[in-house]
């Protein structure tokens, strides 16, 4: 039941090639980390992985089948700047429950607390923001989570925390995760496989 | 050294003085404006129907009154009451600029929206649009379009219509544009998401808000071209006690030192759109999430 992307070449307008003749397969339950340097491709291939970009050749399965063009898609993907993946002027409640109503067991086990759910964005830090694009993106038909740099712009301690519960939640229900991140000490601590770009 | 003794005593004054008026916030200051241009308006609208007709018969043994008691904004040359015909003027005034000013943010939007969602052809199309009415002086094309329509109210409604649209067409276009690449919106449909829904519980909620701003702001614009179009001679017909009129008929008698002809219907014009202009300017810092909490 594998994610497979095959021979995948992307470019942005006539700009040289960003990924070219790319091939990659995910195995359920397996966590893969991608790494490399700024601007070899790392969030493309994530965005074509996931299905917001089309790759110019190749193709993108999940289970033999292309990925969904309607409705929810197994393949989610959380990305850097949470600020900017929530609505500014939806209360926090209203964006968790946007794809799926998650029960209060997800919402302790990411630590958000209840009067979070009452407030605004920008009433709240990244790491906080952060948890919340977590758990929106973990409905139960979720079977692959891309984390392009996910815990970046967060402090040791909460990327930690995070990461726990996400390498806990995947192993449970069998997730494939995908860990994009140019930190190699993460990658290295988290992942089964890493491939270099 | 003495000027430099000086100046720190005068800033604590200034301080002092200061702090006598207490500080307001955007939002207080905003309600404070939104309640006395509600006042205002009710007050023109009530006034207009309170007010009989017959301040604005003619009666030759008032004619040419300076302001008092009696008649409070004087009488003409005519001996019409001058704060009967100011009060239906204004009345007059906001129909015809509420009417051109919702029509014109109507066409904004949709043409707006088009330019954004339906490919390169429309957008170029509208674009084209939008500059060639921005480039033309409006008070041109307003002239030719009452003139070719037979003047009157639906002359200037429509002229002023057509002319006011581009601006609040373009923040839309680009509005919808930059939200449409929003990582939020793009998540949405990734959740399953219809592009209905996405459209009613994303976007549209952005736009309206951009929408009745651009609105309150076309219309003290549009008062003020349907003033300026009758003040010319090509829009509502002389009878008609529209603002316009009262101007053009008075610019005759200022000469012979009957200020108050010209002077009160002014002013009032003038507070009426300034009061939508700060009005609306304050409401779009307020729909700012970024600048709200200032």
């Amino acid at each position: 039941m594998p994610l497979e992307a095959k021979g995948i070449s992307f470019r942005y307008g006539n700009c040289p090639w960003i990924l070219k003749d790319f091939s990659l397969t995910v195995n359920r339950g397996e966590v893969v980390g991608i790494s490399g340097h700024s601007g070899c491709g790392k969030s493309t291939l994530a965005r074509i992985l996931s299905g917001y970009e089309e790759p110019q050749l190749g193709t993108v399965t999940l289970d033999g089948k292309p990925l969904p063009r309607h409705g929810y898609n197994p393949v989610q993907l959380i990305l850097q700047h949470p600020e900017k993946a929530v609505n500014p002027r939806w209360r926090m409640d209203k964006t968790i429950n946007e794809g799926w109503v998650p029960d209060q067991e997800m919402l302790d086990a990411f630590g958000i607390n209840d009067n979070w759910l009452k407030r605004w964005p920008n009433e709240l830090s990244a790491g906080e923001l952060q948890r919340f694009c977590v758990v929106r993106a973990l409905s139960s038909q979720t079977s692959v989570l891309i984390a392009d740099e996910m815990t970046t712009m967060l402090d040791a301690l909460i990327q930690a925390q995070i990461w726990h519960v996400v390498t806990e939640i995947a192993k449970k229900r069998n997730l494939a995760l995908i860990v994009i991140s140019h930190e190699k000490h993460l990658i290295k601590r988290l992942c089964q496989r890493v491939i270099e770009m | 050294m003495k000027s430099a003794n000086s100046l720190p005593i005068r800033t604590a004054k200034d301080t002092a003085h200061k702090n006598m008026l207490p500080k307001l916030s955007r939002r207080h200051r905003t309600l404070i404006v939104l309640a006395l241009t509600t006042l205002l308006l009710l007050s023109i609208v009530t006034g207009s129907y309170i007010l009989s007709d017959s301040g604005l018969s003619v009666n030759f043994e008032i004619k040419n009154q300076a302001p008092s008691m009696n008649n409070l904004f004087g009488t003409d040359w005519l001996g019409r009451d001058m704060f009967t015909r100011t009060v239906k003027g204004l009345s007059l005034s906001l129909g015809v600029g509420m009417m051109a000013a919702l029509v014109s943010a109507v066409l904004a939007l949709f043409l707006g929206i088009c330019a954004a969602t339906l490919g390169k052809t429309v957008d170029t199309a509208v674009t084209w649009l939008v500059d060639l009415f921005l480039g033309v002086p409006h008070l041109v094309i307003i002239i030719l379009i009452a003139f070719s329509v037979g003047g009157g109210i639906r002359g200037v409604i429509i002229g002023v219509a057509v002319t006011h649209w581009p601006s609040l067409a373009r923040v839309i276009r680009a509005e919808v544009m930059q939200l449409r690449s929003a990582e939020y919106v793009q998540v949405s449909r990734h959740l399953g998401k219809s592009r209905w829904w996405v459209a009613t519980h994303h976007l549209l909620p952005h736009l309206i808000s951009q929408f009745f701003v651009g609105l309150i702001l076309l219309f003290p614009h549009a008062i003020l071209h349907e003033a300026g179009i009758s003040f010319l001679g090509f829009g509502l017909s002389p009878d008609t006690p529209a603002i316009g009129i009262i101007l053009s008929e008075a610019m005759r008698y200022l000469s012979t030192g009957m200020w108050w002809l010209a002077f009160f219907p002014g002013v009032s014009l003038l507070i009426m759109v300034r009061a939508f202009d700060i009005l609306g300017n304050n409401i779009l810092l307020l729909l700012d999430p970024h600048k709200a909490h200032e």
